[in-house]
């Protein structure tokens, strides 16, 4: 596939808001519990504007792959049989969740709604950030099934699609709250630099996983079942058309093998060796300024990974065009 | 319920690209728009087409075949680009199993192509809208037309008469009887797409002539001319057959 930058960035983006707030709600009820020191409404509510920041940056990024952007509110209408669909309902529940949580948390709004049997309080944050964290993993599900869902795409129909969606996402947030905590509540940047570094090696492992099944791949369709020609020796004369048209150019990413897999060992190492090592830095340093390269390196290596997940995905339809003329 | 289709016989497809350009004339003067080129007459030329004539070789030399293939939408019973579709602009119709796209409604997210493994959608780059083979709706039931013009102009055009159309799910229908008859197959059944138009396969026409096909059997000498009057008395054809 010819990877978009609209959808490499909508995805890392959004990855990245989702983590971030999926960390924030992690202290604070960690901290309901008394297992971490209660945090400021402050620290709450600057994540929350970070994380919408990103989910906005997203949103934008992704109406630059629409050739009717106007239109792109039509895109709710088919939640029932289609992930997009679903993904562009959930995306700004989400975001206004998270604005929501955000909101209370500046506000100092916060009253106790119930309480639990243990005594613990069910604040209003309480209650907004499990419908965000419901909606953060709804729509890790939702972007990671609009690739999945294509079954003859085989590189992505896989449950490895998704966890890894969720889990780079999960990274990348947990990372940039670690140079947030860092920065503006010290106490909690130990736990979000642990929990980042187990995040990171988990989505080093799904992705190792799925580098290694799509190496093993077969592809189902060949050029006899394309053209229905039983025979072993067929080659393409001519495709139609000289001159490319839309199908030779939003299948293929137009590079080399070899640039291909440079661009897998340099994802490899910048989203996930070189931050483990900066993260480890940043913990025994305690600076800040670690961290923050730790998360800028991880997001430009999540733009490559990314762009190697579109470009290695081989569509069948590439059968038909494999030879100009 | 009708599946309209086309059936498309490879034995008979000379690669003349009629079907290409006939498609690209009706459907770039309909009222949705006209299918737009980029660059026509510049270096890389390049638009918008819904029916690509395509050209393989089979075998190795000496013993090549070359087979053009015609490749248009192929209008799935399960068409995957469908509800995949965010807005609904793609569907495919109950009445005659057309699959369309809404050009009101489509955003232009190119979903659906990423859905199809034919390739069979192409982007309009000025409208910024998906297209497709539309089977010519805008033609098949124009009253206004004689009788024998209601089919797709792809169809109309075929010289050598490779492209049948009809409807697949009436038995009787010329279309399914290509199909049962000789040996109609769709395209990478394997993904379970159900494509309701099918292929029609290359067919060898072999003669088979035995050793005394070759030898006239009432000659047995081998001599040429007029063969010996027999006698008066002797038996003629004309006593042991009936003739």
């Amino acid at each position: 596939m010819h990877p978009a930058f609209s959808v490499i960035f909508l995805t890392t983006l959004i990855g990245v808001g989702q983590g971030l707030f999926l960390a924030l709600f992690t202290v604070e009820s960690y901290a309901a519990f008394d297992l971490l020191p209660p945090q400021a409404g402050r620290f709450y509510a600057l994540g929350s504007m970070l994380a919408l920041g990103f989910l906005v940056a997203g949103l934008i990024a992704s109406f630059f792959h629409l050739g009717h952007p106007e239109r792109a509110w039509r895109s709710a209408a088919k939640w029932r049989t289609s992930w997009l669909s679903r993904e562009v309902i959930v995306l700004p529940a989400f975001m206004g969740v998270v604005f929501l949580y955000g909101a209370a948390h500046f506000t100092g709004f916060n009253p106790a709604l119930a309480t639990l049997p243990s005594g613990v309080p069910v604040n209003v944050t309480a209650i907004l950030g499990v419908a965000g964290t419901v909606l953060a993993f709804a729509l890790f599900v939702c972007t990671g099934m609009i690739y999945a869902c294509l079954r003859f795409l085989q590189e992505w129909h896989t449950p490895l699609t998704v966890i890894n969606y969720t889990l780079l996402g999960g990274a990348s947030g947990f990372v940039l709250a670690t140079a947030l905590a860092a920065l503006s509540a010290p106490e909690v940047a130990g736990f979000y630099g642990g929990w980042a570094m187990i995040l990171t090696l988990l989505a080093l492992v799904g992705r190792a996983a799925s580098l290694l099944r799509n190496a093993r791949l077969r592809p189902k369709s060949t050029l006899r079942t394309a053209i229905g020609v039983k025979h072993p020796r067929i080659a393409q004369k001519a495709q139609g058309a000289m001159g490319g048209s839309f199908n030779t150019r939003e299948f293929f990413h137009g590079r080399t093998a070899a640039f291909l897999r440079q661009v897998k060992w340099l994802f490899l190492l910048l989203a996930f060796i070189l931050p483990l090592g900066l993260l480890a830095g940043g913990a025994a340093t305690g600076s800040a300024a670690l961290l923050l390269a730790a998360f800028v390196v991880q997001y430009s290596g999540l733009l490559a990974e990314r762009w190697f997940f579109f470009a290695q995905a081989n569509h069948p339809q590439n059968l038909y065009y494999q030879a100009v003329s | 319920m009708t599946q309209l289709a086309l059936v498309i016989d490879l034995n008979v497809c000379v690669g003349c690209h009629a079907c290409v350009t006939s498609c690209k004339e009706w459907n770039t003067s309909g009222q949705a728009g006209p299918m737009s080129d980029f660059n026509p007459y510049g270096a890389d030329p390049t638009g918008t087409f819904f029916n690509r004539v395509q050209t393989f070789e089979v075998g190795e030399f000496p013993n090549t075949e070359t087979v053009h293939f015609p490749k248009s939408c192929l209008h799935c019973e399960e068409p995957p680009c469908v509800p995949v579709c965010p807005t609904g602009a793609s569907y495919k119709r109950k009445e005659d199993g057309i699959v369309l796209v809404d050009y009101d409604k489509c955003i232009g997210c190119k979903y659906c192509s990423w859905a199809c493994p034919y390739g069979a959608r192409e982007i309009d780059e000025q409208q910024k809208v998906m297209k497709k083979c539309t089977l010519c709706v805008d033609r098949i039931y124009d009253s206004t037309l004689p009788e024998r013009d209601r089919k797709p102009s792809c169809v109309l055009a075929c010289p050598t008469s490779a492209r049948l159309f009809g409807d697949v799910h009436d038995p009787e229908s010329e279309v399914s009887q290509a199909i049962r008859e000789s040996g109609g197959y769709p395209l990478m059944p394997e993904w379970g797409t159900q494509p309701a138009n099918h292929y029609l396969p290359r067919r060898k026409t072999k003669l088979r002539i035995h050793e005394d096909e070759l030898v006239r059997a009432d000659n047995p000498l081998k001599v040429d001319g007029k063969l010996p009057k027999p006698a008066k008395a002797e038996p003629s054809l004309d006593d042991v057959t009936s003739w």
